[in-house]
């Protein structure tokens, strides 16, 4: 009786919901300005755009640059850059943290366990630039430990930072460097969930520690790994700009210039605000689509899926 | 009861691996930050010398004396305290501003303002537009660049909702039989129960704002607007190629320096830092679990 008395007047409701829209008002109007506003400002990838003249009064061209695009040297390599350097990631940094909380999982004096786990997380608190600052320090040929030891062995010191030969290498481990212990937590998550009665069960069973790790654990942590795992696949696309800028000089640039970077070199520097948007468009869409792909696909397999 | 069982040669096995993994990783992760700390505190005919600069043997302070005396890196430090108090507080509140309505399940329109935001975490427009819009509206130069165009971020404001609507309906019924207004229920009582949150997202845009240099250096130009952390990368990039790394001195700033503004910057990280895990994890496992 009282559900059908309240029922209509929650229908004409939009107007008992007034005070939530005035809260809401402060933050819509941020997304349309900050988020949506440059969205319109896309426009200029299919103009000549001149700043002077605004996007009203610059000339549309149609898909021009696009085409230039794939005619460009720079950009199909840096677009090579960029899918290598984030394949590398998927392949390295990923299981990094996996094998980290599998390994941390398995130790039993809490104490240790605990401050290995601190200092794990603390590179993930710091920003590129000071990582960057960091590593460019410790892979230094003069004082860096690396080149020392290889000096004492009779090796050439090797210039890490500025050698192409290392740079791609650089850039995994540093990102693995910052993210392994912090990447750890949603799987050691994952893995406080598991039953305890479960790894009894498996002991009273015979099996000995290894395949408790290889039957309980490893199934525990199995449907986020993968949930994750398409996600990240997902992210082939989206350099780290933060990263790649900090370490990139122009010995490295044919083997690191990644996407963001070159943008922003020609872009903003050279100012070539219709090609570099036409860049950042072609990007950002083929992202998303992977993105929402790797999503919907990620929802399906498990309950999890950021969205 | 189950360490007295005789422990097997797997057991052996499985501890050795596992402790030399969770070594490696500490060690590789603390070296680096050794070494910085080493240098940062050592005269520079040592810095100079052949052989490592992991543990300090001779001390000398004048690295942290030198870049403290710069009045340039007082500014940016201190406009990094500035953008990181006033830029927290008003992302926080108008996260938990935003983030109270959208928790009422039956908003008309929810899903469509969700969906409004939440697409933008995953499509943007990019570097030059972007650029284009904040030099169209004159936050060029301009300390609100700092401030404003990161308000909010997605993730925080979709773990602030989900923590709002785990909040029971019956107290915001009580409160409103007593005519309440919505705001004041939201301050409250949804503040007061939400503080782990709360904290979280702090910590959250707190980190996110000290940590950050990009717009300092794609908007700003002016010297007395730069932030801590691209005056520390001005600062690291000075005299940096190969063939100068060898001859310091020739540099305005010394190896030492250099170092000894990075661990100034850190400072206030470590000092957080206890904070940082406790509440950052929360966050983590909160928000990974569902949007």
């Amino acid at each position: 009786m009282k559900e059908k008395l309240l029922k209509p007047a929650r229908k004409h409701s939009m107007w008992n919901f007034r005070e939530h829209y005035i809260m809401l008002i402060p933050g819509i109007i941020f997304f349309l300005v900050f988020c949506y506003g440059p969205m319109y400002g896309l426009i200029i990838a299919f103009q000549d755009f001149y700043p002077l003249k605004g996007i009203s009064g610059s000339s549309f061209v149609g898909l021009k640059h696009f085409k230039a695009l794939f005619t460009n040297p720079f950009f199909l390599s840096v677009l090579r850059n960029t899918l290598i350097i984030s394949l590398y990631k998927l392949l390295i940094c990923f299981p990094a943290p996996i094998l980290f909380c599998l390994a941390l999982n398995e130790i039993k004096r809490t104490g240790f366990k605990k401050v290995v786990q601190s200092i794990s997380y603390l590179p993930h608190f710091v920003s590129w630039v000071v990582v960057s600052g960091i590593f460019i320090e410790f892979l230094s040929p003069s004082r860096g430990p690396i080149n020392i030891i290889l000096q004492n062995l009779g090796f050439e010191p090797i210039f890490f930072i500025a050698d192409p030969k290392y740079f791609r290498g650089v850039l995994v481990l540093t990102d693995m460097w910052k993210s392994i212990g912090w990447g750890s937590i949603v799987y050691l998550a994952a893995i406080t969930n598991v039953d305890p009665a479960l790894y009894e069960a498996a002991e009273i069973d015979g099996a000995g520690r290894i395949k408790q790790i290889i039957h309980v654990t490893l199934p525990a942590i199995m449907p986020i790994v993968t949930v994750m795992f398409i996600m990240e696949s997902g992210k082939i696309l989206n350099d780290s700009f933060q990263q790649v800028y900090n370490f990139l000089t122009p010995t490295t640039y044919e083997v690191g210039d990644v996407i963001s970077t070159f943008v922003y070199r020609m872009g903003i520097l050279n100012m070539q605000y219709s090609f570099t948007t036409a860049v950042d468009l072609f990007k950002n869409t083929i992202s998303f689509i992977l993105v929402v792909v790797t999503n919907a696909i990620a929802r399906r397999t498990s309950d999890y899926g950021l969205w | 009861m189950k360490s007295k069982i005789r422990r097997t040669k797997e057991d052996w096995i499985v501890d050795i691996i596992v402790y030399l993994i969770a070594i490696i990783v500490a060690v590789s992760i603390i070296l680096p930050f050794m070494q910085v700390i080493t240098i940062s505190m050592s005269p520079s005919s040592v810095v100079n010398r052949n052989g490592f600069h992991l543990i300090p043997t001779e001390f000398d302070f004048s690295g942290y004396t030198k870049i403290m005396s710069d009045d340039n890196f007082w500014h940016s430090y201190l406009n990094t305290i500035i953008r990181a108090v006033i830029g927290t507080a008003a992302c926080v509140a108008i996260t938990v501003l935003t983030a109270y309505p959208l928790s009422k399940k039956n908003l008309p329109h929810r899903k469509g303002i969700m969906l409004f935001i939440v697409f933008t975490m995953y499509f943007s427009g990019g570097m030059i537009p972007t650029y284009l819009l904040i030099k169209n509206l004159g936050l060029l130069n301009n300390f609100l660049v700092y401030i404003l165009p990161c308000l909010v971020t997605g993730f925080a404001l979709i773990i602030t909702r989900n923590f709002f609507m785990t909040i029971p309906e019956a107290l915001e019924e009580s409160a409103k039989i007593d005519g309440a207004s919505n705001f004041k229920i939201l301050l409250r009582i949804y503040l007061p129960l939400a503080t782990p949150v709360i904290a979280t997202i702090s910590l959250w845009y707190c980190v996110q704002h000290w940590n950050s240099w990009m717009d300092n250096m794609l908007y700003v130009t002016d010297n007395s607007l730069y932030v801590l952390q691209y005056l520390l990368q001005t600062i690291l990039n000075s005299g940096q190629t190969p063939d100068m790394e060898q001859a310091v001195g020739i540099a305005v700033h010394t190896e030492t320096m250099k170092m000894a503004a990075l661990v100034l910057s850190l400072i206030p990280i470590v000092c957080l830092y206890p904070f940082l895990q406790k509440y950052f994890i929360k966050g983590m496992i909160v928000g990974s679990v569902k949007g």
